[in-house]
Formats: structure tokens, sequence, C-alpha cells
């Protein structure tokens, strides 16, 4: 095995120098910068190879590509609500990298950090802070964007602005008409979303109404939030913001419209973090996971949080 | 000649021989195929549906009624007698309008249609039978649900106490399943109808039966047993399904009155799993078990019934 990899090095190293021998033949600027980069490359296969002295050759030469182009697949599993998020960065990073491919599955916040923690997966997305027992597993909480709940009722109703103690009131069932709202008199049609959702999660403790909420509809993803409140006269729902569309009208909330300017200003309370999680710290992942962080906190990452209209982190 | 005959049958004996060895070893593989299939899945959900229920306590799972997996502030509560309640229920009122609509039509199309309307029926049935049930579920939303929400707000004009659903409710999910068996019923009654003999039809019109005597007399007792089975396979239909009602039965904990939002075994299961974990995630396996020996009771209580009327 380690006669194998010498005899591997070796000749790395040879292709390397006669690649650096062979541009150094152009013009003398370039001879520099060519030497430069294959000292550099072969001094990283160096370490490579010393530390998959137990590993496959075929990992070295895979690692050894990273130096120039980014090869090889991340996946992602976690929360439906982060879908948008989650398939915009992979885009842009496959585009950026055209060896690398991202894949992403939405099953939900847990399920993610469940397959982050059982190593299924490279990063679990999670639409809210990581409970103490998923870190005490390993899990690393890095928040890459922030994320509003847009309160929303159907197009006829004509409340626009509720307070935080109305919508208490509205979600514990202790107001169930909306004329005492300062509407139509028209019951009220409490939709939120299932047990264990990150947004019924989210929004259950900004308003703090934890585990008091009496829904007339539990429903599974965001999409039926939005479609059942828009078809049913004197419904009322929470989703994402970036998820709402002009079926539904978005209340604002303590005369404050959810709008990323105001979740970004903090003026707007309903908003909650998008994790991406790790298996350790970001600096323990492999190479490919570290550059895929690197973008997505960098410059062109945030700006395709921020087209979502999600608030970036600064 | 005479060697080569001889050789040859003692080889065509040896080689029956091999053969029917042979065939009996694919028949023992197959067979053992459709057993271990059973028996994994039965290990399987016994292993990951009972840690949860030693944990919790069966007598808490199976006969509380408050449902709250997530909760933080107070002790969570993993009660779901609403949920089983709901499940037999629905079920029942799905078959008890379904099955009489079904074999009705299923009398009508071998009896007494005419020809040229039965051939544009039959083929319509069997296209019911084809549509994926989360068509039925869409459909729901936007036929049923919106005509159910004003219904319902009809009931229950100025009711302070009830809680508005919107049209999704046990009665929606009910209709949906009822329509959802139609299909199996109707084929395989009519199949049962159309089996039985045309000579003991032709006695009975002969003996002075009017067409309708006939079919209520004489048919429908000769093909119960054809029948009962149209009945076993909607009701596994009926307490299967989670797609459909899914959508249009609301999803809460209640208890399953007509116009409350209610969640059957399948959909308790289906909408929390994504995001369950820890206790809440084993409890909605021991779900997953209740279902099944729900089920399996069904399967061998209906059968018991099929071999009783077999037996006649």
């Amino acid at each position: 095995m380690k006669n194998r990899l010498t005899k591997v090095l070796a000749l790395i190293g040879a292709c390397a120098l006669t690649v650096g021998c062979m541009t150094g033949c152009g013009n003398s600027n370039n001879t520099q910068s060519s030497a430069e980069s294959s000292v550099e490359s072969s001094t990283v296969k160096d370490t490579v190879v010393e530390n998959s002295a137990a590993g496959s050759s075929e990992t070295e030469s895979s690692a050894a590509d990273s130096d120039t182009e980014l090869t090889g697949s991340i996946t992602m599993i976690g929360s439906t609500s982060m879908e948008k998020l989650a398939n915009a960065l992979a885009e842009t990073f496959m585009e950026k990298n055209p060896g690398v491919t991202v894949s992403a599955e939405f099953v939900g916040s847990s399920a993610g950090i469940e397959a982050v923690l059982n190593q299924t997966a490279d990063i679990g997305n999670s639409s809210r802070n990581l409970k103490d027992e998923e870190k005490q597993n390993g899990a690393v909480e890095n928040v890459v964007a922030i994320d509003g709940i847009a309160v929303c009722v159907d197009a006829s109703n004509t409340v626009k602005d509720l307070t935080k103690e109305q919508l208490a009131d509205i979600y514990t069932g202790k107001v169930t008409n909306w004329k005492d709202l300062g509407g139509s008199d028209t019951p009220i049609v409490v939709v939120g979303r299932e047990a264990g959702s990150g947004t019924r999660d989210a929004f259950e403790e900004l308003v703090g109404v934890k585990d008091a909420c009496t829904y007339a509809n539990e429903l599974d993803s965001t999409g039926a939030v939005i479609a059942k409140v828009a078809s049913t006269p004197g419904a009322i729902g929470y989703a994402s913001l970036d998820a709402v569309d002009d079926s539904v009208i978005t209340v604002a909330l303590e005369g404050v419209e959810a709008t990323a300017e105001n979740i970004k200003a903090g003026n707007y309370f309903l908003s909650r973090p998008f994790v991406m999680a790790t298996n350790g710290e970001i600096e323990a992942q492999s190479e490919l996971v570290k550059a895929w962080f690197e973008f997505v906190l960098g410059e062109e990452g945030q700006s395709v949080a921020a087209t979502l209209g999600l608030i970036t982190i600064d | 000649m005479k060697n080569e005959t001889h050789a040859s049958v003692i080889g065509n004996r040896k080689n029956k021989a091999v053969v029917e060895t042979v065939a009996q070893i694919i028949f023992t593989i197959c067979a053992t195929f459709a057993i271990l299939a059973v028996a994994s899945i039965t290990i399987y959900m016994i292993v990951s549906g009972t840690p949860a229920i030693f944990k919790v306590g069966l007598k808490e799972i199976l006969f509380s009624t408050q449902w709250s997996p997530a909760a933080k502030t107070t002790e969570p509560s993993f009660g779901i007698l609403w949920v089983i309640l709901t499940s037999i229920i629905g079920t029942t009122l799905a078959i008890l309008i379904g099955v009489p609509i079904g074999i009705l039509t299923a009398v009508f199309l071998a009896e007494v249609a005419p020809k040229k309307l039965a051939a544009i029926v039959k083929p319509a049935v069997e296209l019911l039978a084809g549509i994926p049930s989360v068509v039925y579920g869409l459909l729901g939303i936007y036929l049923l649900s919106p005509l159910m929400y004003k219904l319902e707000l009809a009931v229950f004009k100025g009711s302070g106490t009830h809680q508005f659903t919107g049209g999704a409710n046990l009665l929606s999910a009910v209709i949906v399943l009822a329509i959802m068996i139609l299909p199996t019923v109707i084929n395989i009654s009519e199949t049962a109808i159309k089996a039985v003999p045309s000579h003991i039809k032709a006695a009975s019109l002969a003996l002075g039966a009017s067409h309708i005597q006939t079919i209520f007399k004489t048919i429908l007792p000769a093909a119960k047993s054809g029948i009962v089975t149209a009945v076993v396979l909607g009701v596994g239909r009926a307490i299967g399904e989670a797609m459909a009602i899914t959508l249009v039965s609301g999803g809460g904990v209640n208890a399953p009155l007509p116009f409350n939002s209610v969640r059957f075994l399948t959909t308790a299961i289906v909408s929390e799993m994504g995001y369950a974990q820890g206790t809440h995630r084993q409890v909605l396996f021991t779900i997953g078990l209740v279902l099944f020996a729900f089920i399996m009771a069904i399967n061998i209580i209906l059968n018991k019934i099929l071999k009783g009327v077999k037996d006649e």
C-alpha cells in the first residue's frame, strides 16, 4: 500500500513538474505563477497522502483535483420551508463549480438534523434553532439567513392589521368571529401546521401561544395552508414570507407590514433563523463543504438569500 | 430402435422427476418470499411500534384524548382515542353510504341497464378505479369543501361554541371515501352477479316472480359470497386510504362528529412524520402498529364471515 502510494505521488509530482515546465516555455510572468502553483499543489498532495495512508488512492486523487477545481457532491436534507433557498443556492453553486453536484431533499427540519448526525447527509437544513439534545449529539448550528413568517387571511377579509394579543386570542380560540376584531360578521377558521413543524414551532413561540392553540385545520405543508386560506372565507393562516403569494392578503402585525425591510430592521416580531447544520464545526468538514459555506455566507450566497426575501447574515 | 424407446422412456421419467423437483423448489421459494414479506413487516412494525408503548404506556396512548406530541411548556401527551374512533366511524359511515350505492349500481349494470347505456357506465366506473387518490382529495378541496362550509355556516349559525373548519370535516372525508370505494364494490359485485347461473334466474322468473323480485330474492343471495368479498376489499381501501382524506378532513384531533375537523389513523402518520422526532416519532410508529392490528383484525373477522357465507 505504502509503496503504491509513493509511486502514485511520484507520478503526480512528475506530471505537475512537466506541466509546470511546459507552461514555463510561454512568457516569463506565467512561469513564475505556474511554478508557484505547482509547488503549492505538491505540498497539498503531500498532506493528503499522509492523511489518507489508511484510505484508498481514489479519494486521494479527487482531493488532489479539488485544489484547482471542486468536484464531488454535497447532500442536504431538511426543512421544507428552506426548499426555495436551498435550491437557489445549490443552482448558483453548481453553476460556479460545474464539477459539483448539490442534491437537496426536503423532508422536515428534524429529519434533516437526524440525517446529518447519521452522516447520511453533509448538511441538515433546519428552519428552527437546534435543540440542546441535537447540539449534544454533535450538530452545529450555522445560521445562513433569517426568515419572516407572514400571517395571511383570505382576499375578502377587511381586517388589515392585528396586534400580537389579537393574534394570540385568535389562535387560542378566545376570539372566534372577525366582527370582534373590526371585520365583518364571519366566523374565524383557524388554519395552522401540524405538530413538529418548524413554522408552527416558530409561530407559537414568537406569538407566545406555545401548546395552547386550537386549530380547525392542521395541514402538513406551507402550500396547503396558503391554498386553504385562499379558498375559505374567514380563514387565517401562517406561512413563510417568501411562500406567500397574491391569492391571500398578508396582515400587518402591530402596524408593521411583513416586508423584508421591516424584518431586517427587526421591527417585525414573527421571524426565525434558517440553519444549515453540520456534524461538527465547519472547519472539520471536507474541503467541498467548507467551500459551500464560504459561498453561502459570502456575498454571492447572501445575495441569493436576499432575492428570496430573507434577511441576510452580516 | 427398441432400446432407444426404452432409453427415452427412462430419460423422460428422469426429466420428469427433475422438472417436478425444480418446480417444487421454485414454488416453495416464491411462497417463502410472500411469507418473508409478511413476517418482516410484522416484525418491523412490532419492533418499531412497541418502544413508545413502554415509554408512554399503552393505556395512555389508546384511551387518552389529548394529543399534543410536541408540547414543550407542558408534558407532551400522546392520546389517540379520537384518532382511533375517527377511523372506525369514518370507515363505517363510508361503507354504509358506498356499499348500497355500489351494489345497486352493479345490479343496474348486470341486470337492468340497456346494453348501450351499460357500455357507457361500465368503462366510466372502471376509470373511476384508476384515478389516483390525491386527485379525489383535490376535487374534495375545490368542490366539496366550499359546499360543506356553506352547510356548516347554515347549521351552526350563531353558535358560540362550534369551531368553524371551513368545510374540512369528517363528513367531507366520509363522502370522499364512499366515492373512492365505489369502483371496487361495483366491479367485484357485478362480476359476482353475472356469475350467477342463468338457470336460477330462469327458474325464479318461471315461477312467476317479477324481475325485481328475482334480483333481490334470488340473484343477490346467490351472489352473496362475491358481494361480501367486494365489501371486504372496500373496507380495506377505506381504512388504508390516507392521501385523499388528509386533504379534506381538516387534521385536527377532535371527537368524530360530522362537522368537526378530524384526523384518521393514516393521516396522523402521514401528516406528522416529516418533522417528528424522539418519542413523537416512536408514537407515530405505534399508530402504524395500531392500524396494522386493525387491518389484520378486520381481515380475519371478515374472512370468517366470508367462510360462513360459503359454508351455507
